[in-house]
């Protein structure tokens, strides 16, 4: 019986898949042809030509992007020429057509310039949901706190802002200025240093819980550390040869650990504990050994690869440990694994941070307001980080700035809206602790409606790439569609338009698939 | 069809207050009807009406400093004359103590003056009184459409519904750039009035959805099943019944689509679309001048902070307008109106404040 059931739901999930993906295609295909005869008409391809003095040479060109660009025949059928060279991507044999900028098929560049879209775009937005989320929840819970009005007011004030404007004032006054700093010795001015312990102070004073004693205490020692370790960066001028060094290091990755098992799965709950503390253990001792394997050819892939295994072993730890939930302890082993290896990662860059800046491309400026990697740049794998690094700073910046607010005001709202179910309050009466009660039935279900925002944003994701690649003058996806718009040249900005409309489209059907998998009162279909 | 949407968190429920504090809240709305409860609770939103005030303010300097039209305004300079450099470079002659001025100056180019003599007040001020007519007609046409489309959908539902929210799907996806690009190319169209209304015949869809969203949750409710039962048409169920009934939704999506209008028309100017010179946008001025940055930062200062508080203010009326709408929505009680209500309080108002939703709640 309950078979047939679950048989049932899963026959009328793929129906509802195979009929939202026949949906889509049709939309795709209607939109795509609005589209060619929008650009078909936004444009004459032969402008370019007409500028030719030399008419044999003028009759010539004309007559080139006549038959490249099949402007003897109607737009409609035209645009049936164009949807058989796509129809080729079914069999493998994608045709974009030519560009009549470059005199190049489109298809050969795609590929690379998505990469490079994909780089600037999704380092800012998984940024932006971690970042976003977290902030958003911690207002829910200090609802209308001193730090809930800031928060929403400076959300409020970010999403105010034009992203072409911001990034123009964050070129001037980051990049700039940064710049300077670094050439004029790294020594901090005494202001920030000031300004950075009361942030520092007043954000942990109006997050921490409890009596107002606690929370001064706990803000004076937060405050006091920052100040010691801003105040030890300026002396030192560690700006200029960054680097965390083994003691670091090991502090940093007890922290995680106490942190990770803290909030994953209570200091009480010991195998858990120790599981994170033998990762962490494990991971202060490859530290060292480690260096030499970063020394010798790393590239991409191996990094990757290392991260696996990182948590691998992490997962490991956690099973050989179990206690009684296994799957609790590999979880917290494997996200200590995971952060402990970012910070080796780190590590390693900030070590290459030195012979970047000095290199005799950069002349130590190392913060780019333009482009995505610096041309002519020679160096190992760690240089070539630091260099992407420096490139995706800024416009990474501006994209967090502008999506952090509203992520912040999804997740507020949503943690809000779970906090007075009456399930919440059944835990607290069952005597959970407020860790549980906030971590596994709060914090979880908040983030189902995020989840399908997410994929939803992604959708949107590519086509606000345009925007962005123009202010900071990075040749993707975006400036194809731009220039090709300007030049009325067609191919490249249907070629942009298709996969941004097919990108959509698929995100979209996720994002309601995903609401249904994770919330078990939606029913997908009828 | 139902598709399972994005959830509605536009309601942010308030902190779930005990029975005497609920009392209070119905002690302070009883005898009104719903429009003055709304207006009541908006007008005590104090983020709202602070915001209101300053776009009003804007907004009335806008318009009657250069004037609109023929009509003169009460400023010396119109955006086209080119009166020749005051300052050294055009530099702007407004001063304020605390910014490095010696003090309280306003001369007669407050905003500076770029490379013609261009004085930037004037330039700025042209630019708000475009900004805000596209969002007047951007706001009048995608709400009518908006809501007509979505009603229809979520009303009659099946084959309506089907093709009305496929068309809405197909409208989606087509950029909004490349709409703008065939308006200026072909049609020859790149004022204020033609760009906004392109914006308004393509950024109706998200309203669209929320409407039809709102309409299939009250066709089923009891009121419209008795209106049915006593004959009403299909017209006047929806314009009569259900409409007013979506209202808070219409309301606070129309305003934060006015927000995301302009920016949206300011990212176009920005990449050379939309509004065309000799007509002016704080976008196509930020576009122009933003490599006069290290040179002429005022040129590119004054528009983008114009952008800034003008979305900004949209932004806290329409969390005015959200908060004010919502019935779930419970004011937490000053201690004063706890006195004023003449009983002490059941919990500490620090509770309510400080240590966040848990106590509150608590039984």
């Amino acid at each position: 019986m309950a078979r047939h059931l679950v048989k049932g739901l899963v026959d009328q999930m793929a129906m509802y898949i195979v009929r939202r993906l026949i949906a889509g295609f049709f939309v795709v295909l209607g939109a795509s042809f609005i589209v060619f005869i929008l650009v078909a008409n936004a444009g004459d391809p032969l402008a370019s030509a007409q500028g030719i003095t030399d008419p044999i040479a003028r009759q010539a060109r004309i007559d080139y992007l006549t038959t490249t660009l099949n402007l003897d025949v109607n737009p409609v059928i035209r645009y049936f020429l164009w949807l058989k060279g796509i129809a080729g991507c079914f069999v493998g044999q994608c045709d974009f057509g030519y560009s009549i900028s470059t005199n190049q098929p489109v298809t050969g560049d795609l590929g690379t310039r998505i990469l490079i879209t994909l780089k600037l775009l999704l380092a800012a937005s998984m940024l932006a949901v971690v970042f976003g989320a977290s902030i958003g929840i911690i207002t829910a819970l200090r609802q209308y706190s001193g730090f809930d009005y800031t928060i929403t007011f400076f959300t409020f004030l970010f999403f105010s802002l034009p992203v072409f404007w911001a990034a123009v004032l964050l070129k001037e006054l980051v990049a700039i200025q940064f710049n300077d700093f670094i050439v004029a010795g790294a020594h901090i001015p005494w202001w920030f240093i000031w300004l950075a312990t009361l942030v520092v102070f007043l954000i942990t004073y109006s997050i921490t819980g409890g009596q107002p004693l606690r929370r001064g205490l706990y803000a004076i020692g937060a405050g006091a550390v920052t100040f010691g370790i801003v105040y030890y960066m300026s002396v030192t001028q560690w700006l200029l040869d960054p680097g965390l060094g083994p003691i670091v290091i090991v502090v940093t990755s007890i922290g995680i650990a106490l942190g990770v098992a803290e909030v994953s799965a209570g200091l009480s709950n010991r195998k858990a504990l120790y599981t994170a503390l033998t990762t962490a253990g494990i991971g202060i001792a490859l530290w060292y050994p480690l260096q030499y394997f970063f020394y010798e050819d790393m590239s991409f892939p191996r990094l990757l690869l290392l991260a696996v295994a990182a948590i691998a072993i992490g997962i490991g730890v956690g099973y050989l440990w179990a206690g009684d939930d296994r799957a609790l302890s590999a979880r917290t082993g494997a996200i200590t694994a995971f952060l402990i290896s970012m910070v080796i990662f780190i590590d390693r860059t900030m070590q290459a941070w030195s012979a970047y800046t000095s290199n005799t491309v950069i002349r130590g400026r190392p913060i780019k307001t333009i482009g995505d990697s610096q041309s002519g740049l020679e160096g190992d794998f760690w240089i070539q980080t630091v260099d992407m690094f420096t490139h995706l700073l800024l416009p990474t910046m501006a994209l967090i700035l502008i999506s952090l607010a509203s992520y912040t005001r999804y997740s507020r709202a949503s943690m809000l809206e779970v906090l007075n179910q009456d399930y919440i309050r059944t835990a607290r009466a069952k005597g959970l602790t407020e860790r549980t009660v906030i971590m596994r039935h709060a914090f979880r279900n908040a983030l189902i409606p995020l989840a399908t925002i997410v994929a939803f944003d992604i959708g949107q994701l590519l086509g606000g790439a345009v925007v962005t690649e123009k202010v900071f003058q990075w040749d993707a996806m975006g400036t194809l569609f731009l220039r090709g718009l300007q030049n009325s040249d067609p191919n490249p900005v249907m070629a942009f338009f298709l996969i941004v409309a097919i990108v959509a489209v698929v995100f979209n059907i996720i994002a309601d698939l995903l609401y249904a998998a994770l919330d078990p009162r939606i029913r997908v279909g009828q | 069809m139902t598709t399972p949407g994005i959830p509605d968190l536009q309601h942010q429920p308030g902190v779930t207050v005990e029975a005497e504090e609920t009392t209070l809240e119905q002690k302070e709305t009883v005898g009104l009807s719903q429009a003055q409860i709304v207006r009541r609770r908006f007008l005590r939103h104090k983020g709202a009406m602070i915001s209101l005030f300053v776009l009003v303010f804007v907004l009335l300097v806008a318009i009657t400093s250069i004037g609109i039209g023929p009509i003169p305004g009460w400023w010396q300079w119109t955006p086209y004359d080119r009166p020749p450099p005051l300052n050294p470079r055009g530099e702007p002659t407004l001063e304020l103590p605390f910014f490095g001025g010696t003090g309280f100056a306003i001369g007669s180019h407050p905003f500076g003056q770029d490379e013609t003599g261009r004085d930037m007040f004037a330039a700025t001020m042209r630019g708000i009184q475009n900004t805000m007519v596209v969002i007047i007609v951007l706001a009048m046409f995608s709400t009518t459409l908006g809501v007509l489309i979505g009603a229809l959908a979520g009303y009659f539902g099946g084959w309506w519904d089907s093709v009305l929210m496929r068309i809405t799907d197909t409208i989606i996806i087509i950029p909004l750039i490349l709409i703008t690009a065939v308006a200026g190319y072909a049609l020859g169209v790149n004022g204020v009035v033609a760009v906004a209304l392109v914006m308004g015949l393509f950024l109706w869809t998200g309203l669209a959805r929320l409407v039809r969203a709102e309409f299939l949750a009250l066709r089923e409710r009891e009121f419209v099943d008795a209106a049915r039962v006593a004959g009403a048409s299909s017209s006047r169920i929806i314009f009569k019944h259900i409409l007013p009934n979506s209202v808070a939704v219409i309301v606070v999506n129309v305003t934060l689509l006015m927000g995301t209008g302009i920016l949206t028309e300011v990212a176009l100017g920005f990449l050379g679309f939309g509004i065309q010179p000799p007509d002016i946008s704080l976008g196509s001025l930020i576009s122009q001048y933003q490599g006069a940055f290290t040179t002429r930062p005022w040129l590119f200062v004054w528009p983008g902070v114009f952008i800034i508080i003008i979305v900004l203010c949209i932004q806290f009326i329409g969390d005015g307008l959200r908060d004010a709408f919502d019935p779930r929505q419970k004011r937490i009680p000053k201690q004063k109106d706890l006195d004023k209500a003449g009983r002490l309080p059941a919990a500490e108002p620090e509770d309510a404040v400080g240590t966040g939703t848990m106590k509150v709640i608590e039984p």
